[in-house]
């Protein structure tokens, strides 16, 4: 399959971060397509053909959330870029703002033509206060060459764009918690209903999506949504990017072509090109840390024996059974010499720090389960413990306000689920499991 | 009007009731426990999470059951609703493990803390409990602090349900107080100690579910259940002024306000009858109130004979 680049095309072009070079590449294209030929609904129509699904980790189709926003006579809407990116093991869209930021600001104005929005935002992880500079020199830029603020092109479609810095808590990237601490106040999630598309920022109809959902409006605008679709595979369409660390030969952001096989991105030349330092493939966490890990076996192939993909698809092939999710596209790689149990009590212990603590399953328990794996690991578990983390991971799993009290179970029940030797070895030889690490574990075996 | 039915009772309300509105409309058994939520608080409840119950069938229009369960107190009932609150074995189970949840911090000193006797937590405790924890870890613990000089706050029993939060946005002057931090080292806290000074701050006791936040003019002078309640008024120049006195013999030792079956201050005169600190901390003389007569006792209480009774006797019939 050929891999084709969308969103990365020009990154390695001197200069691409000013707005001269990024124009003369191609640059703002979709603004001037959008804006002089086209209706906002029909952008929207666009998007919708596109098939684009949402690349903050849920995969819900972003034409299908536009189309959702309320537009009630009189009142504002907004568009807010969610960029408080800070799952585990996902960082693709701080690669996108740092190299190409004009690509982020160029969609923010066509999406936001699209919602009818008039003021939008970019809410960006206080972390990442040397890429909020970057990104309002392009916006002064955008501001100075006419595509942002009054009468943008000469076509009366007036638009401002601000970034907000937020103050680092992973709690803020749940939509509603951003919008919370966008209006300034505790970003503790809101009950939902209702949504942000009919109440949002300051009451009012909002859309929030991620970085790389918004830079993906502009090829689609520009090349028209049924030329995207043709990218990708199916129900997955268009290119992905995919943050790849851990033990791999060649870490960092890969865009790919949705549909290349897992085993050409692990091992392949044009990717990671295999595990370092000649090791073996242990586990992979396909998503971010909030999706279920995967062991050895199941990550190249399905349980039904057939090759896994690079989609959204194919990766939850099987149910949290035997498979993941796409996520965010945080691709983190384990080799035999990590331990499962480690790396499971450190995405606990992110969880526990991170969880709002405003409903009692995820205040409590995240903070349960942390403790409990931290006894394991360091060989203080005893047998009852595996079990009670299955028990706490079901009385959180589904009962909790906002997303996080999932993503904090899902780690924990899927590394029990494949990898319960490795927990029951760190319990029945507490001395060894400190030394050293349990190594590869064995595929069970098929029972007819 | 629209209807829907829970626990197989059908109750008609007005569209945009709550679950738990429309449950507590009908009374009785299938009323949901509801820690954070507080009716004459917009914008408390969805926290806690006790109140949980199972959406057997979204409405009449689209009659599929909800994945998951759903908070009652904010949750909204659809014409064709069908809930399952006691007839639910999920519910029962998740309900069990958000006490559970509740309980592995909370420092159990129930024999020393004020609450005690007319606590929800011990109510839910009660009903939901497990005999033994299953919490070995250490617990988090905090040093009490002063919310302003007449009131105490023990942070090791709260369970953040945000309803005093709710009291000193709604009902006080300024926005004196919050939640610090995160998670479950997340703090109610003043930003300043001592320094809260107003006319209604008091009523953050009487929201609080827990015994997390106490009267310092009350604090060990006596086990509630000693105490008689007393309904009483006195004219007052800020707040309703019709309260509760808690009597032994002739001598007052607390003032509350008058709370209804389910903990909540009462509307009196289409109006919540919250009450001002001065009637509550400082008028403890039987010859400042002008004293109704004795107290029906509500359901959150020892104190009520009826609730030792019916409480008994279906732990009884169980051991059978």
């Amino acid at each position: 399959m050929k891999n084709r680049k969308l969103l990365l095309e020009n990154v390695h072009i001197p200069g691409i971060e000013t707005f001269d070079v990024y124009r003369k590449n191609g640059g703002y294209r979709s603004v001037e397509k959008a804006l002089k030929t086209m209706t906002p609904d029909e952008v929207v129509e666009e998007v919708k053909k596109s098939g684009l699904r949402g690349r903050g980790g849920a995969g819900f189709p972003t034409g299908l959330k536009w189309s959702f926003l309320a537009k009630p006579e009189g009142v504002p809407r907004y568009l807010v870029c969610n960029a408080d990116e800070s799952e585990p093991g996902t960082f693709k869209d701080r690669y996108l703002m740092e190299k190409v930021p004009h690509l982020l600001v160029e969609g923010m104005i066509t999406s936001s033509f699209a919602l009818g929005a008039n003021t939008s935002f970019i809410y960006i992880r206080g972390e990442f206060m040397y890429i909020l500079h970057i990104l309002e020199k392009a916006i002064a830029e955008a501001y100075a060459n006419g595509f942002l603020g009054k009468n943008i092109l000469g076509t009366g479609y007036d638009l401002d764009l601000k970034v907000a810095p937020g103050g680092g808590a992973y709690i803020c990237g749940e939509e509603t918690a951003l919008l919370e601490s966008l209006e300034g106040k505790r970003g503790n999630p809101r009950m939902k209903p209702p949504f942000p598309a009919v109440k949002g920022l300051w009451g009012c109809p909002t859309v929030v999506n991620n970085v790389e959902s918004i830079a993906a409006v502009v090829p689609i605008v520009n090349e028209g949504g049924d030329a995207y679709a043709q990218t990708g595979l199916g129900k997955s369409s268009g290119t992905k990017l995919i943050s790849a660390s851990g033990n791999l030969v060649r870490p960092g952001v890969y865009e790919i072509e949705m549909g290349i096989t897992v085993e050409e991105f692990i091992y392949g030349d044009d990717y990671c090109r295999g595990i370092a330092n000649g090791k073996k493939l242990k586990a992979c966490v396909p998503g971010g840390s909030s999706v279920p890990i995967l062991p050895h076996y199941l990550v190249t192939k399905t349980a039904a024996g057939e090759d896994r993909l690079m989609t959204y698809e194919s990766l939850a092939d099987g149910g949290f059974a035997s498979g993941s999710m796409l996520g965010s596209g945080g691709f983190i790689v384990f080799d035999e010499d990590q331990c499962i149990v480690r790396n499971t009590w450190n995405f606990a212990r992110f969880y526990a720090h991170e969880s709002c603590g405003q409903c009692s399953p995820c205040r409590e328990g995240t903070g349960w389960m942390e403790k409990v794996l931290n006894r394991l690991e360091h060989g203080q578990g005893n047998m009852r413990d595996i079990a009670l983390l299955e028990e706490i991971n079901k009385k959180i799993e589904g009962n909790t306000i906002c997303p996080l009290g999932d993503a904090a179970a899902w780690p924990v029940a899927a590394a029990i689920r494949h990898f319960r030797d490795e927990f029951e070895w760190h319990v029945n030889e507490r001395e060894i499991s400190q030394k050293r690490n349990y190594g590869l574990i064995t595929q069970p075996s098929v029972e007819a | 009007m629209i209807k829907v039915t829970i626990d197989d009772i059908e109750i008609e309300v007005e569209p945009g009731t709550s679950i738990l509105n429309a449950a507590r409309k009908a009374g009785g058994e299938i009323v949901p426990p509801a820690m954070c939520y507080y009716s004459k608080l917009p914008g408390t409840g969805g926290k806690c999470r006790t109140c949980l119950v199972e959406v057997a069938a979204g409405s009449t229009a689209d009659p599929r059951p909800m994945p998951k369960l759903v908070a009652s107190c904010s949750t909204l009932v659809m014409d064709g609703m069908i809930v399952k609150n006691k007839t639910s074995q999920r519910v029962h189970d998740n309900r069990g493990g958000v006490v559970e949840f509740l309980l592995i911090n909370h420092p159990l000193d129930c024999p020393v803390c004020d609450q005690a006797g007319e606590c929800h937590l011990q109510d839910l405790g009660y009903e939901h409990g497990s005999s033994k924890t299953r919490y070995e870890e250490e617990r988090r613990t905090f040093d009490p602090i002063d919310i302003g000089d007449k009131i105490k706050l023990h942070m090791n029993r709260c369970i953040l349900c945000y309803r005093c939060v709710e009291v000193a946005k709604q009902l006080t002057e300024k926005r004196v107080h919050g939640v610090l931090h995160r998670g479950d080292h997340a703090e109610i806290s003043t930003y300043i100690e001592n320094a809260i000074d107003n006319d209604f701050s008091g009523n953050m006791i009487d929201v609080c579910p827990v015994g997390a936040l106490t009267d310092k003019t009350f604090r060990f002078k006596s086990r509630v259940w000693f105490l008689k309640p007393m309904e009483a008024e006195r004219s007052c120049t800020k707040c309703s002024g019709k309260a509760v006195v808690w009597m032994f013999g002739k001598e007052i030792y607390r003032v509350t306000g008058r709370k209804d079956q389910y903990g909540e201050i009462e509307t009196i005169d289409d109006k919540t009858a919250w009450i001002c600190n001065e009637c509550r901390f400082e008028k403890k003389d039987a010859n400042d109130w002008n004293i109704l007569g004795p107290r029906t006792i509500n359901r959150h209480s020892v104190i009520s004979q009826g609730k030792y009774k019916t409480n008994m006797t279906r732990r009884i019939k169980k051991l059978d």
